[in-house]
C-alpha cells in the first residue's frame, strides 16, 4: 500500500488549518507543495555556501558551482538527456518557451507555418502568436473534440512542407489529458517541422524519456515537481541550441567580449546570461531526488487510484460534468455544477479549507470551446487521501445546497 | 426614515448591524446569497461590453443615471456571491449625491467580514467596479459645475 500518511509529514504545510479547517490543497496543477527537504537545501545554500557561480577562484564559490553543476546532472539523468549541455536553466516554463520562440524568429520566413493545439495554456499561445507577428509566420490550431481530445486526422493535414514548429503541452492544464506526444513528435518530423513540447503539467505524473521521444525541445517548471518558484528547464537538442541566437546578452554568456565583437561562451551558458536563480537551481534537483525515493512508478499509480475514486464519487453529485473525459488523463478533474458559477464553489469550499483553482486556467479558448466561464479544477498529487476526495466531496454538496 | 434620505453613513451603519448577526460564515453567505437573488437583473440585452467589467473570475455590469442630483446604481453579475456584495455596494452607493460617492470608503466591506472579496487578487470584477462607481460620480460632478 502507498504509505500516503508517511510521506505527508514530509511536508510542513500539509498540518497547516485554513478557515479553521486542515487544509485540503487540491490546487497541485497550480503548484505543487514543498518536501522540507527541499525546504531544507534552498536554508542550507544561504547558510553555508551562498556565492556566485562559475566565476570565483575562492572555494566558497567552487562549491556553490559544484552544487549547480551536480542538480543540472541530476535534471539530466532524470529526462534522460544526452549531454549536460543540453539542460538550460531557466525561470519556468514560459521563459523557456519565450527562448525557444524568440530564438525562431531569426529562422522564419513569412508564410512559414507554426501549429499550436487547442489545449494549450495562454503561456504556449501568446508567444507564438507574437513571434508570428515578428515574423509574418502563420499560426495553425490542432483542435479537440467533446472529451478533451486531439484530432490527429487533422494534425496531419495541417502538416506540410511549410510547416517549421508544432508545439504542443504533453498534458493539458485545464482538463488534465495526456496528449499523445509521441505521435505528435514522430509526425511533425516526417514533415520536417521541429517539437516544443509543455512538460509544466506532466512532469510532476510522469518520467519522459527525451532521447527515446526524439523531442527537439521540452520545457517544464520546477515548482509543479515539489521544487521552488522561479526556476525550471529548457531541454533542446544540440543542433538546435547552436543554431538558435542568444535571448539575453549580459555576464556568463559572453566569451570574449570588445567593443567591436563579442562571441558567445559555449552552451549551456549562451542562455544562461546573468547570475541564476542558484539555490533555485539546487532545490530543483534535490526536488527531483525527493520524487524519485517516493518512486515514479508508485506515485503514478497512486494517482491513478485518487483519479478514479474521485472521479467516481464526484459522478454521484447530481448535475456535476467533467470537462475533459478522454481516457488518457492525469490525476486533474475539471468540472462545473448544473449552472453554479465556479467562482461561487471555489469561494464556498475554500471556507471549508479546500484549495481548488477555478476560472478559466488561463485556457479562455478551451472555455469558449465549450462556451462556459470556467470550471472549477481540482488537481491531486501523491500526498493527498481518499479522505480528501470525501471531504471534498462533502464541501461541493454544502455549496450546491446554498448556491441552488 | 425614508431609505431615499438615509445618509450613506446609515446605510453602512445598518448593513454592519445587519451581518453582525450571523455568528459563523454559512448564515452570513447565505444571506449574501439571499441579496444577490433579490437584486433586480438587468435585462440581457442591455448587458453590453460598455457596461462591462471583466474580471478574471466573474464579470460584473453596471449601469448609472442621475436622478434629482442623486445617482441611482443598477449592477448584475454572474457569480451569485460576487452579485451579492454587488447588492451590498448598491445599497450603499445608490441614491447618492455624486459628491458623498466620492468621498465615501470602502471600510464597511472589512468590518462585515467580506474584505477578502475586495482583494484584487479575487479577480472578480469588484474592485472595478467601486473605481467605476466612483468615476461615474467624479464624471456627473463636473458635468453638474
Amino acid at each position: 500500500m502507498f504509505p500516503v500518511e508517511k510521506i505527508r509529514e514530509d511536508f510542513p504545510i500539509l498540518s497547516r488549518e485554513v478557515n479553521g479547517h486542515p487544509l485540503v490543497y487540491l490546487d497541485n496543477a497550480a503548484t505543487s507543495q514543498k518536501p522540507k527537504v527541499v525546504i531544507d537545501s534552498i536554508v542550507d545554500y544561504y547558510s553555508n555556501y551562498n556565492a556566485n557561480i562559475h566565476r570565483g577562484v575562492h572555494s566558497l564559490s567552487q562549491e556553490a558551482t559544484d552544487a549547480y553543476e551536480q542538480a543540472r546532472k541530476t535534471i539530466q539523468n532524470h529526462f534522460h538527456i544526452k549531454e549536460s549541455k543540453e539542460v538550460i536553466f531557466t525561470a519556468g516554463t514560459t521563459h523557456g518557451i519565450n527562448i525557444v520562440a524568440s530564438g525562431f524568429s531569426a529562422l522564419l520566413n513569412p508564410h512559414d507555418e507554426i501549429i499550436v493545439s487547442a489545449l494549450e495554456h495562454h503561456s504556449n499561445i501568446v508567444p507564438w502568436q507574437m513571434l508570428c507577428e515578428r515574423t509574418g509566420a502563420v499560426l495553425k490550431v490542432i483542435p479537440m473534440n467533446e472529451q478533451g481530445v486531439l484530432l490527429m486526422d487533422v494534425y496531419e493535414q495541417l502538416l506540410s512542407e511549410k510547416t517549421k514548429l508544432v508545439f504542443v503541452n504533453h498534458i493539458s492544464n485545464a482538463l488534465g489529458i495526456i496528449n499523445p506526444i509521441s505521435e505528435i513528435i514522430d509526425k511533425a518530423h516526417k514533415a520536417g517541422a521541429a517539437v516544443l513540447i509543455d512538460g509544466a503539467q506532466s512532469c510532476s505524473h510522469i518520467q519522459p524519456d527525451l532521447q527515446e521521444l526524439d523531442v527537439d525541445f521540452y520545457v517544464t517548471s520546477a515548482h509543479k515537481m515539489c521544487g521552488p518558484t522561479g526556476v525550471g528547464m529548457l531541454y533542446g537538442k544540440l543542433e538546435w541550441l547552436e543554431k538558435l541566437p542568444p535571448y539575453q546578452g549580459g555576464g556568463e554568456m559572453i566569451k570574449e567580449v570588445s567593443f567591436e565583437k563579442t562571441t558567445y561562451a559555449d552552451l549551456p551558458h549562451k542562455f544562461e546570461a546573468g547570475t541564476p536563480n542558484i539555490s533555485g537551481g539546487i532545490a530543483f534537483g534535490t526536488a527531483i531526488n525527493y520524487l524519485h525515493s517516493v518512486g515514479f512508478d508508485k506515485i503514478a499509480a497512486y494517482e491513478k487510484e485518487l483519479l478514479d475514486y474521485a472521479t467516481e464519487e464526484l459522478l454521484k453529485i447530481e448535475e456535476l460534468k467533467i470537462y475533459g473525459t478522454g481516457a488518457e488523463k492525469t490525476s486533474v478533474i475539471s468540472f462545473n455544477i448544473g449552472t453554479i458559477h465556479p467562482y461561487d464553489i471555489g469561494t464556498i469550499v475554500d471556507k471549508l479549507g479546500i484549495a481548488v483553482r477555478t476560472g478559466h486556467h488561463c485556457a479562455q479558448p478551451i472555455m469558449d470551446y465549450f462556451k462556459i466561464p470556467g470550471t472549477v479544477r481540482a488537481s491531486f498529487s501523491f500526498y493527498n487521501t481518499m479522505e480528501e476526495v470525501d471531504k471534498l466531496v462533502s464541501a461541493l454538496k454544502r455549496a450546491q445546497l446554498m448556491l441552488s | 426614515m425614508n431609505k431615499n434620505n438615509m445618509t450613506i453613513t446609515n446605510v453602512q451603519e445598518e448593513l454592519i448591524d445587519e451581518f453582525s448577526l450571523f455568528d459563523d460564515w454559512m448564515d452570513k453567505y447565505e444571506h449574501l446569497i439571499e441579496l444577490g437573488k433579490s437584486l433586480p437583473l438587468i435585462d440581457e440585452d442591455k448587458k453590453t461590453d460598455d457596461k462591462l467589467i471583466k474580471g478574471c473570475q466573474s464579470k460584473v455590469w453596471l449601469q448609472s443615471e442621475l436622478n434629482n442630483g442623486k445617482i441611482v446604481f443598477t449592477a448584475d453579475s454572474d457569480a451569485i456571491i460576487t452579485k451579492g456584495i454587488v447588492a451590498v455596494l448598491i445599497r450603499v452607493f445608490s441614491n447618492q449625491t455624486p459628491e458623498t460617492i466620492v468621498n465615501a470608503d470602502t471600510g464597511f466591506i472589512d468590518e462585515i467580514g467580506l474584505k477578502e472579496h475586495l482583494s484584487p487578487t479575487r479577480a472578480n470584477g469588484l474592485v472595478s467596479m467601486i473605481k467605476q462607481m466612483k468615476l461615474y460620480a467624479v464624471a456627473y460632478q463636473a458635468a453638474q459645475k
